[in-house]
């Protein structure tokens, strides 16, 4: 078979770089030799298929996992998952995870003194529909300190991972809330030079999914890797 | 209309939370054909330090060398029950471990085949965005005319091939960084 059309490479600074030492844990995890520029092939042009089989639909919504309502703001975070090209992509598994509304995870790691809640344990997942869209009900999660730098705290945020359909579109991302005072010193959200691409990464509120006396809506949309445009292109 | 694809974000410490619920050590239930390999591996930082909270995927083809995807259009066998991907999450040494097949060959550039090869994505905390590798095997004749690995310059091949142990698993660690640091991909 022919093989099919690679990828494009990354816009200039929109991805960030392995080592970032304002985000102190990169400097001993960051590669330090030079990385071999991949040809996409097959291995990296294709990509698991997950079913409807794999998640239950109550997987999108964290409100309702335990016998009772977790604390804090019940919240719609809805959207669509694009390429590059504008094209939705259906069918893409979405894992999320996130703190409580006290800022604490569930997970044994974290010993912030703030409760935790055992009406939330804080991790969903969902496949986009035919249109590339997806939606999960939640609660507004608590901005919480961290050891990275005197006086860290990072901003409200919803962990992401999407599948895409090849490998080279996997995408691990933090959804952001507009307004919040703490995106300019958190170094994971100035992590590219990109200012442009540093504010998609915040959610919109969403007059349209806001549901009438019950939750606020955030749309957040994520961008894959898109396809050159033909292989031929591709090639010059 | 031309976008820009969404900036990547760390995995950060608390990944179990939303990952651990499909860890895939088995890749390959019985029945499905090929050799059967183990592989194990540990993922250690610059100064040899385990790294307990990597998650580390594999993606594969079967033994016929097709992926169980929608763009391999190959005239090659599919398998049922083998969708060709892992994930493993490392324990407090930094270790992780598959059950699987050894794939066979894909065509790679240019339509030359390819040895037989894993294809690794490894996220953690202190990664801005996941890394990129390949696992190949030991003593395979395929790996001398492999187009990927003689992209790779050779003193640093090996990083990439697994070494069979006397207990006859397949033995491959990721070193971050440092002294023999495994090959990553700008992919």
């Amino acid at each position: 078979m022919k093989n099919p059309a690679p990828y494009r490479r990354p816009y200039r600074d929109t991805q960030p770089d392995y080592r970032f030492p304002p985000y102190a844990s990169t400097v001993k995890r960051a590669p330090a030799q030079p990385l071999v520029v991949l040809p996409h092939t097959l291995s990296e042009l294709s990509a698991p298929v997950f079913g409807y089989g794999d998640i239950k639909p109550t997987d999108s919504d964290l409100t309702q996992q335990h016998k009772g309502e977790p604390q804090g703001e019940r919240i719609v975070v809805s959207g669509r998952v694009l390429d590059e090209n504008g094209k939705p992509l259906p069918g893409v598994l979405i894992e999320i995870w996130q703190a409580n509304a006290a800022g604490r995870y569930n997970h044994r790691v974290d010993q912030h003194d703030a409760p935790l809640d055992p009406n939330f344990t804080g991790a969903g997942r969902i496949l986009t529909d035919a249109e590339g869209r997806y939606r999960f009900m939640t609660i507004r999660p608590g901005e919480y300190p961290w050891r990275n730098h005197y006086n860290a705290w990072r901003p409200a945020h919803i962990h992401f991972s999407l599948f895409g359909p090849a490998i080279v579109t996997r995408l691990i991302t933090q959804m952001y809330f507009p307004g919040d005072p703490l995106l300019e010193y958190d170094p994971m959200f100035t992590c590219v030079a990109d200012v442009k691409a540093r504010n998609r990464l915040i959610s919109v509120f969403d007059w349209e999914t806001t549901l009438p006396e019950y939750a606020l809506g955030y749309r957040f949309d994520v961008v894959l890797r898109g396809r050159e445009a033909t292989p031929m292109e591709a090639r010059r | 209309m031309s976008l820009r694809a969404s900036t990547s974000q760390t995995i950060g410490p608390y990944l179990r939370i939303g990952l651990e619920w499909m860890v895939i050590e088995e890749v390959a239930p019985p029945g499905v054909a090929g050799e059967r390999v183990r592989i194990e591996g540990r993922v250690v930082d610059a100064d040899g330090k385990p790294v307990n909270d990597a998650a580390v995927e594999i993606w594969q083809a079967n033994s016929h060398g097709k992926h169980a995807s929608p763009q391999d259009t190959q005239d090659k066998p599919l398998e049922a029950g083998f969708r060709g991907y892992g994930r493993s999450l490392t324990d407090d040494a930094g270790a992780f471990r598959f059950r699987t097949i050894k794939p066979g060959r894909v065509p790679g550039p240019d339509g030359k085949l390819q040895a037989p090869h894993i294809t690794v994505t490894i996220f953690m905390r202190g990664l801005l965005k996941q890394l990129q590798t390949r696992l190949y095997f030991p003593d395979d004749p395929a790996n001398a005319e492999d187009p990927v690995l003689q992209l790779v310059p050779p003193e640093r091949r090996a990083t990439l091939v697994a070494r069979k142990r006397s207990d006859g698993v397949l033995e491959w660690n990721v070193v971050l960084q440092g002294k023999n640091e495994t090959v990553f991909f700008d992919f």
